[in-house]
């Protein structure tokens, strides 16, 4: 504090905090905060406030799980959605990565500068579209009578058109199509730092390009994985318009869920503990992700 | 680089695959707008038209959506800036113990979902009496945007020369002096690029807006609502424009962050030689 007095001068010493303050605490703590109190509260009507049920309660939370049977494998309804999220969000993660791999390798080391340079441009275009706009060119592509279909048939490779849109495969492809970049540019500049010398000497003593990846650019890409895992895992479990767009009735994501609980059931607190689970999630994936690729939260920042 | 010519082949092959993919949905997007046909689609071709366009333009739910959505980027742009520069700067001249944790603390935001934003502040505001509206998605935006102008600023920041503030100190300008005439004009680009950025991130937000809008309508929400419901290739011209102006958008930032990137690497270089010159001066 004394040291910014001393460049700042007092009042705008006293400026810059109260706006930080009005930031960290107005915009950031508080609201976290009375959302998780919120979510122990029953969803009660104004008379009853103040009342004997106005008490705190797991309620909301233990709703998750009501109605599932681990043992006859049966699980509640929004539950089922949470795991489908899980499930699906970390497909997602999966395929950004195996697609995303080859590419940011190329464009870190096996192309020259200039070219890399030109192919980033490229890449980054896409990357600023706006996702509702990424998921509407494949609600198009993936249309009953749409190209897709269209093309496959034509080609031969199937006889009728698929219902893509029918179940989670259009979330699936979407949401890849949508995150994808997300998980480029961490990996891209992670392997980029890697020296080229090293690559030569692996090869040079006889490792196989297979072996020469595995141990060598993907130990050292490890940052870059994990920023890339956490940025469209976070982005897959809380997307919206993803499933929105490109989903069906069937294959509600957990978000839709808590859009649910919250404007179309008017109850709020156990959408509030819904969003806090989800976020618990995110926060569980991102622990887990910095402890198995030992990177702190400087690194993710960037 | 020594590969073999197969595998050398076989990336080729799937770099081009990969970028076919990216763009081909784009492109298949932006020609069903100039299709005739009511549904947005290529196949079947009903011949070229440009009435959609016309539709958009009549649409007048549209160019309110439109004017919200650039109100509300503006909003954000205001109370986004200058609340990240203070952040930066009170970031950068505090203690090193609590300089982690206060980093932490601003940059979790951008690790958060924007649909917990949205729905923290929604009941945040509600609880204190105010309820959803534009406003309210002004402040659940800015919550996570001041990140990104916090972060860039700070950025910029990391290359003051500290010497100069202390030599404007030194004579006799009062902190308010030194602040606007030293550090400000040297944070300027950082400013600059990241008011951009703000409009930009407030502009196509989603996720936030969602559930902070209250029963107001930003062209985002505008857009998703006209996929599921009422969908014609008006929409696609939304998006055609939409596309256009992003890609305008992004080469402009581009330009832009190249132009800096070279000035910083031509400043070091600057600044590597004089202090060549002066160690030959000093051993002559």
């Amino acid at each position: 504090m004394s040291e910014l007095l001393r460049r700042y001068g007092l009042p705008l010493t006293t400026a810059m905090t109260l706006a930080t303050l009005v930031w960290v605490v107005m915009m950031v703590v508080l609201p976290y905060f009375v959302m998780v109190e919120y979510s122990f509260h029953r969803n009660l009507t104004v008379t009853e406030i103040g009342g004997p049920r106005d008490v705190y309660t797991l309620e909301n939370y233990a709703s998750l799980f009501r109605g599932t049977d681990l043992t006859a494998w049966e699980f509640s309804d929004d539950f089922r959605v949470f795991l489908r999220t899980i499930w699906g969000s970390a497909l997602v993660t999966f395929v950004c990565l195996v697609v995303c791999y080859p590419v940011a390798y190329y464009l870190a080391l096996g192309t020259s500068k200039e070219r890399a340079a030109f192919m980033l441009v490229l890449l980054v275009i896409p990357f600023w579209i706006n996702e509702i706009l990424r998921t509407f060119a494949w609600f198009i592509l993936l249309a009953y009578n749409g190209p897709l279909n269209a093309v496959l048939q034509g080609m031969g490779i199937i006889d009728a058109p698929v219902r893509w849109l029918s179940g989670s495969g259009g979330v699936i492809i979407g949401m890849t199509y949508a995150f994808l970049l997300f998980m480029m540019f961490p990996l891209y500049n992670a392997i980029e730092t890697l020296d080229r010398n090293q690559v030569e000497a692996a090869r040079d003593l006889g490792a196989s390009t297979w072996r020469v990846h595995w141990r060598v650019v993907v130990p050292h890409a490890k940052p870059g994985v994990a920023v890339g895992c956490i940025m469209v895992f976070v982005l897959a479990a809380s997307s919206y318009i993803v499933p929105y767009l490109l989903g069906s009735p069937g294959t509600r994501w957990f978000t839709q869920t808590i859009y649910e609980w919250f404007f179309e059931a008017s109850d709020w607190p156990r959408g509030a503990a819904y969003a806090f689970i989800l976020l618990g999630l995110c926060v569980a994936f991102i622990m887990v992700m910095m402890r198995v690729f030992k990177v702190g939260l400087t690194d993710i920042a960037k | 680089m020594k590969t073999t010519r197969g595998s050398d082949l076989v990336m080729r092959i799937y770099l081009v695959l990969f970028f076919l993919y990216l763009f081909v949905p784009l492109v298949i997007m932006s020609a069903a707008t100039f299709n005739a046909s009511r549904f947005p689609t290529v196949l079947p071709w009903q011949g070229a038209t440009l009435k959609w366009f016309e539709a958009l333009w009549a649409d007048e739910q549209m160019w309110k959506a439109l004017w919200s959505s650039v109100g509300v980027g503006i909003a954000v742009i205001l109370v986004s800036v200058p609340i990240g520069v203070a952040a930066a700067l009170l970031l950068d001249g505090v203690h090193k113990k609590a300089r982690s944790l206060l980093y932490a603390v601003m940059v979790s935001p951008l690790l958060t979902p924007g649909v917990i934003i949205g729905i923290s502040t929604l009941i945040f505001w509600e609880r204190l009496g105010v309820p959803g509206g534009l406003h309210l998605a002004v402040v659940g935006q800015s919550s996570f945007i001041i990140a990104y102008v916090m972060l860039m600023v700070l950025a910029r920041l990391q290359r003051f020369d500290r010497s100069l503030e202390e030599a404007a100190l030194d004579l006799g300008a009062t902190h308010v002096q030194a602040f606007r005439r030293v550090l400000l004009p040297h944070l300027t680009p950082a400013i600059l690029s990241s008011a951009v950025l703000a409009f930009f991130q407030s502009f196509e937000n989603y996720n936030t807006t969602l559930f902070t809008r209250g029963t107001d309508v930003t062209l985002t929400i505008f857009l998703a609502s006209k996929v599921r419901t009422g969908l014609t290739p008006a929409v696609n011209a939304l998006g055609l424009i939409l596309i256009s102006l992003t890609v305008a958008g992004a080469i402009v930032y581009e330009i832009m962050r190249r132009r800096e990137a070279q000035r910083a690497l031509a400043a070091r270089k600057a600044a590597e030689r004089e202090e060549i010159g002066q160690l030959a001066f000093g051993a002559g």
